[in-house]
């Protein structure tokens, strides 16, 4: 039966575009395992024949041994109990080959798809934000849960059922035709009938079920909008409204999925039946046979020939239900590898961050945690170190997420060691963009950014990023303790460290009153904790870092006066002493900048501090006094 | 539960019921066709006789037909019942949804609402689709086919009474083994999408802090405890099939061996040796049947109590008999008003609120984070009742007012609102249907929200995405303001509803309501002093009680709370220059 999936793919347009290409593709995974795949081959093979023998035993059983015994007057069975034992002994074959494939199926498919998700999430990690900006979440996330889990039933169920299938249905052809080769005609008369039918029937069915994914599609949406502004829809009054209309996209639902399982439900006695009526038409006609002496038919072959007949229909109509799951499975590895042949961030820095001490006029690389950090520069001659300091320095840089629209223009500017940055402009005039130029989750398209004195394109990114601290306006936090959340800083810092950074950042007093303390398990991005609590933990994280330069992105509203009061002190100690590149909200911050930019459309349009800006009065004296009232 | 749910299948009860019979006819006559056959065999082939072979063989023939058509209805007839069973329960959700208050929805949470009518009624849909026709037919064909062996030869029949048991046993202690591993598989599969989900969301931080390793030393470790459980239970499941391969073989060369002796002695025919040999086929398959039937329904029954957990929920709230359906006077009084989100008095979020509002009032509502600012206007629209006291409107309890009525004259834009898709004309005509082009611009003027519509291309008819997600934030907020003006609301209430609008468009919104709605009662909860400094008077709450009431130079010089945020705001304030 068709999958009843609703994920962001469904049923619909589940084809891959380039089938060959990812078949080849899933199977080189495949050559890992190639000696077991094998082995797996020649065990469905075993099994397939096994089935047959018995059918085939049937021929001798009657004519050789029943109907000679029922002639004798002193029966003797021990021929029989011969065949017998022979005929289980191939059983016992049949049985363990059919039990060392699944065996050995079950790690190889378990085996490729550990791979297949380990190498996924690997190259997850290597693409750029951009790549992250493009596609959505949830149809990132589908490629670990639908599109691996179709994999695995290819893997799993597919590949050797389809073999099997394959192998059964030769080898009762083979039988068939050396049983009688007469019948065998009618048999596949039969199977050009069937497979007409099925083709029509599936046709049929999978035209609907596409009809009906639609539906559900659009009953899915329709429920998750309305019941998700269910509030709304009850303050005003809009009930009957919104029963109207589900009323009218429930019933399309109902009929076409009336119509998609009508012809799914069809299927299944209409093969059987059919499955009956040749095995009828066999019956008379082997009889007609055997009476009038054609093929010289005995009563044994056809009871074998019947026998045969029943297991026949079943692996064809298996064969073509494979094959759709096949295909389905491909549309999923189609994603699954659209994801790891992505393009991954490039990194070209060949500027290392090392810790070194002072020896003599010169540098040396040290291990010890008391050497303080230098850029380790590679040149001509060998390497210069050049101590970190935290200067940065942007030179006409232009950006823009794509190359027809520049989103940031001329962009000059002089960070020098311990200065404090602020960016203030409209929502959309490029403040947090700025900030991701400097840890090169973009790349500029024009001019220059130096980080002390060096290109940061020389600079390795991972050292680059080290050396940047981040606190972004929405907290990320992920599943663990409170330790190891702040941890994540830095993950070699001693519990003193964590402790110390939490009470730098203002989050000591809270933390202890949590029920665990510092071992407090945290779940779903700290669902637990208050909007000001996530971010007190989000800068006791940067605090353990310690890194030189600081990027922060200050939260708008939502929380209290108070509770804003609380981090706000966090955020000021967090700065003491670093280099700060701020999108401020708040006047405290901005009033404290050593330089404020004003950003309007992508340019900076003014420059300055407080004092020297509000006598300028420009846009920033316009925004500061609230003095004006327009769009 | 059953019961409950089965009253949903409403018109298609007769479909429902005649389902399984059809299905049960189809079974009787399939099991019917071997025991045919071998009489067509034995008096037929065995005898040579032509004529024998020719009427048994029409007879088959016509089994077969009958067979295949009532196994066709029995498939359509489950359709129809299944999807028409799935559409009822859909809709019956859908609407007892529609009555729900806001304390219900809360119980639920939306998220478990949508999945409960989307994914448990498939599942729920799926498995009634099972009940009345699969899980009827292989029972009955296990059933039937058994009597039909003792029919045929009971001493051989016996090979079945030793072998179905064996099987099922068998087949019971694979099942029991295997779900407890298979909860933790699934257990693992939740954990390890919460990895790739979290590193998603925080794939910023991830890079910032350069923890791409440490975050694939934590993938790779829950993948690895998937690989290792699931094939763990794979190990077990695989064992399904040779078990019944086992008893198939076993039973046939049994049935052969015997079968043989009996033939000689002359108590069995060949015809009904192979009869006996097809049955042994269908019993087996049909016990697997079975056993899958039983843990598909187990796997559906979650599934099936959440819905019930739904459609049991009663509203809490009820429209009086004999409702008012004139508000004369729009003048608001709390007496002794106390609320808690769980009825339960040990944990008030407001305490004894005594308030009177004046109809034409402008009121701000300051206070921290769950100091109750939005409980307290949520009761007056009834989005909540109180726990104890009572609010009156004009003089009357607000619960003797038509609901209906009472939330048109009193509207509330919600903190955290929505806009539905649609255009943007649809969605402020939610706020009065017949409303014309004139009044919604109106509307929007006064919303400050004219002015950015018409920059859209499409002006009044741009379409708004699910969620309002083509639109900011402020936009979204002022969109939802000119909503509740529309419908022309004696009370508006405001909670919260500026806070991503700058500052100088907030106050031209409190302008333009000021000068054109002069007869509207206005309640503004904000967070910033600026939006309620001009209000006729402010509340300030503490710990869902009032701490103080006066205008904004009366709380500067005598209330502490007020004064500690004013002061906060002033120096580390708000600069959102938007």
């Amino acid at each position: 039966m068709p999958p009843k999936g609703h994920g962001p793919h469904g049923f619909t347009g589940a084809k891959p575009k380039n089938m060959k290409k990812t078949a080849k593709r899933v199977l080189s995974y495949l050559s890992n395992y190639r000696w077991r795949f094998i082995l797996v081959l020649i065990c469905i093979a075993i099994t397939a024949l096994t089935s047959v023998a018995g059918s085939l035993f049937m021929q001798p059983l009657i004519d050789d041994y029943i109907k000679p015994l029922v002639l004798m007057d002193n029966p003797d069975f021990t021929s029989l109990v011969h065949a017998l034992t022979i005929l289980a002994i191939i059983y016992v074959f049949g049985i363990l080959a059919m039990w060392l494939y699944s065996r050995l199926m079950i790690t190889i498919s378990q085996g490729i798809l550990k791979k297949v998700r380990d190498e996924m999430f690997a190259k997850m990690q290597r693409l750029p934000i951009k790549y992250f900006d493009t596609h959505q979440h949830g149809d990132l996330m589908s490629r670990y849960t639908n599109d691996t889990d179709t994999l695995r039933q290819m893997l799993s169920q597919s590949i050797p059922q389809i073999f099997s299938s394959i192998l059964s249905i030769l080898a009762v052809i083979a039988a068939m035709i050396y049983t009688s080769w007469q019948l065998s005609l009618i048999v596949l008369a039969s199977v050009v009938v069937m497979l007409v039918i099925v083709k029509f029937l599936g046709g049929k069915s999978s035209f609907y079920f596409a009809r009906q994914q639609k539906a559900v599609g659009a009953v899915n949406g329709y429920i998750e909008e309305m019941i998700n502004g269910q509030k709304v829809v009850k303050v005003f009054c809009h009930e009957e409204k919104a029963k109207e209309g589900f009323e009218k996209i429930n019933n399309e639902l109902c009929r076409s999925m009336t119509l998609a399982n009508s012809f799914a439900n069809i299927m299944m006695p209409t093969m059987s039946n059919l499955g009956n009526l040749l095995y009828v038409v066999l019956a008379i006609a082997g009889g007609a046979m055997a009476l009038n002496g054609v093929g010289g038919l005995t009563l044994g072959a056809i009871a074998a020939f019947l026998d045969l007949s029943r297991g026949f229909f079943r692996p064809i109509s298996q064969v073509s239900q494979q094959v759709n799951s096949i295909v389905m499975a491909l549309a999923g590895a189609e994603r699954i590898f659209e994801l790891m042949d992505a393009e991954e961030e490039q990194d070209e820095g060949t500027v290392s961050l090392v810790r070194v001490e002072k020896d003599g006029r010169d540098y040396k690389e040290t291990t010890s945690r008391n050497g303080i950090w230098a850029w380790k520069c590679p040149n001509e001659y060998g390497v210069s170190y050049e101590p970190l300091k935290g200067d940065v320095r942007f030179f006409d840089v232009d950006f823009g997420y794509n190359e027809e629209k520049i989103v940031l223009h001329d962009i000059n500017l002089y960070a020098e060691p311990g200065q404090k940055i602020a960016f203030v402009g409209a929502t959309g005039a490029g403040k947090t963009t700025i900030t991701n130029l400097i840890n090169r989750f973009y790349d500029i398209a024009d001019g220059e950014i130096l980080y002390d004195g060096i290109d940061i394109k020389q600079i390795k990114k991972p050292d680059l990023r080290r050396s940047l601290g981040i606190v972004l306006q929405d907290t990320n936090l992920f599943t663990g303790t409170v330790m190891e959340n702040i941890r994540y800083g830095r993950l070699d810092a001693t519990d003193e460290e964590v402790y110390a950074a939490a009470k730098l950042a203002n989050a000591e007093e809270f933390i202890r009153l949590l029920p665990q303390g510092y071992q407090t398990e945290i779940t779903a991005n700290g669902e637990s904790l208050s909007q000001g609590q996530r971010q007190l933990l989000a800068i006791a994280r940067a605090a353990v870092a310690d890194p030189p330069v600081m990027i922060l992105d200050e939260a708008t509203s939502s929380i209290d006066t108070r509770t804003e009061i609380i981090v706000q002190r966090g955020m000021d100690a967090l700065m003491k002493g670093r280099t700060v590149f701020v999108i401020a909200h708040r006047l405290s911050t901005i009033q404290n900048a050593d330089v404020i930019m004003v950003l309007e459309n992508g340019r900076i349009i003014e420059r300055g501090n407080h004092d020297a800006l509000m006598e300028q009065k420009g846009k920033y004296y316009e925004l500061y006094t609230g003095s004006f009232v327009k769009e | 539960m059953i019961k409950e749910l089965a009253k949903h299948i409403g018109e298609y009860k007769k479909v429902t019921i005649l389902t399984p019979i059809v299905a049960a006819v189809e079974v009787a006559l399939e099991v019917l066709i071997p025991l045919v056959l071998a009489r067509l065999i034995d008096l037929g082939i065995d005898m040579g006789d032509m004529a024998v072979i020719k009427r048994y063989g029409a007879y088959l023939i016509g089994l077969t037909i009958l067979s295949l058509i009532f196994g066709v209805t029995s498939g359509r007839f489950a359709a129809i019942a299944a999807a028409g069973f799935s559409r009822n329960l859909r809709r019956d959700i859908y609407n007892q949804v529609q009555e729900f208050s806001f304390h219900n929805i809360d119980k639920f949470s939306t998220a478990s609402l949508v999945t409960r009518m989307t994914t448990d009624v498939n599942n729920v849909q799926m498995a009634f689709q099972m009940l009345i026709r699969i899980a009827v037919r292989a029972p009955l064909m296990l059933i039937f086919s058994v009597v039909a062996a003792v029919f045929i030869n009971p001493k051989l029949a016996v090979t079945f009474l030793v072998a179905v048991p064996l099987l099922g046993i068998g087949l019971i202690f694979i099942s029991t083994n295997v779900f407890p591993i298979m909860d933790r598989v699934f257990k693992t599969y939740d954990k390890l999408n919460n990895v790739v989900q979290e590193n998603l969301h925080g794939i910023r931080v991830v890079k910032s802090f350069v923890r791409e390793k440490h975050e694939e030393e934590k993938f790779n470790q829950t993948s690895e405890n998937i690989y290792r459980d699931f094939s763990k239970a794979e190990r077990i499941m695989i064992l399904n099939a040779p078990l019944m391969m086992i008893a198939v073989y076993t039973a046939m060369i049994l049935i052969s061996y015997f079968g043989a002796r009996f033939i000689v002695v002359g108590t069995l025919t060949t015809g009904e040796l192979m009869s006996l040999i097809t049955y042994t086929g269908q019993i087996m398959m049909s016990l697997m049947m079975v056993s899958m039937i039983f843990v598909m329904l187990t796997i559906s029954r979650t599934g099936a109590r959440r819905i019930v957990e739904v459609l049991r929920e009663q509203s809490d709230l009820t429209n009086p008999g004999e409702a008012l359906t004139e508000v004369e006077d729009a003048t608001l009084e709390f007496k002794d008003v106390s609320f808690s989100y769980t009825d339960d008095l040990d944990k008030l979020c407001l305490k004894n609120i005594n308030l009177t509002i004046p109809q034409g009032a402008v009121v701000g509502i300051i206070g921290a984070t769950g100091s109750g600012k939005s409980s307290l206007v949520q009761l007056i629209p009834r989005l909540y009742d109180t726990t104890c006291g009572e609010i009156t409107m004009g003089g009357v309890n607000i619960k003797n007012y038509d609901l209906e009525v009472l939330r048109n004259q009193v509207a509330m834009v919600l903190q955290k609102n929505t806009l539905f898709s649609g255009t943007i004309k649809e969605n402020l005509r939610w706020g009065d249907e017949h409303a014309s082009e004139e009044e919604i611009i109106k509307a929007c003027q006064i919303a400050c929200a004219d002015g950015f519509i018409r920059q859209f291309p499409q002006g009044y008819d741009t379409y708004i995405e699910q969620g309002g997600s083509n639109v900011s934030g402020g936009q979204k907020q002022r969109l939802c303001i000119a909503r509740a003006l529309l419908k022309k609301p004696k009370i508006l209430i405001l909670d919260d509803s500026t806070s991503a609008v700058d500052t100088a468009t907030d106050a031209s919104i409190r302008k333009a309501l000021r000068e054109e709605q002069s007869q509207m009662t206005k309640i503004i909860i904000a967070q910033r002093i600026s939006s309620i400094k001009d209000a006729d008077f402010i509340i300030v709450l503490e710990n869902g009680a009032v701490d103080a009431i006066g205008t904004h130079e009366e709380l500067l010089t005598n209330n502490e709370i007020y004064r500690e945020i004013y002061q906060a705001q002033a120096k580390g304030g708000d600069f959102d220059a938007a």
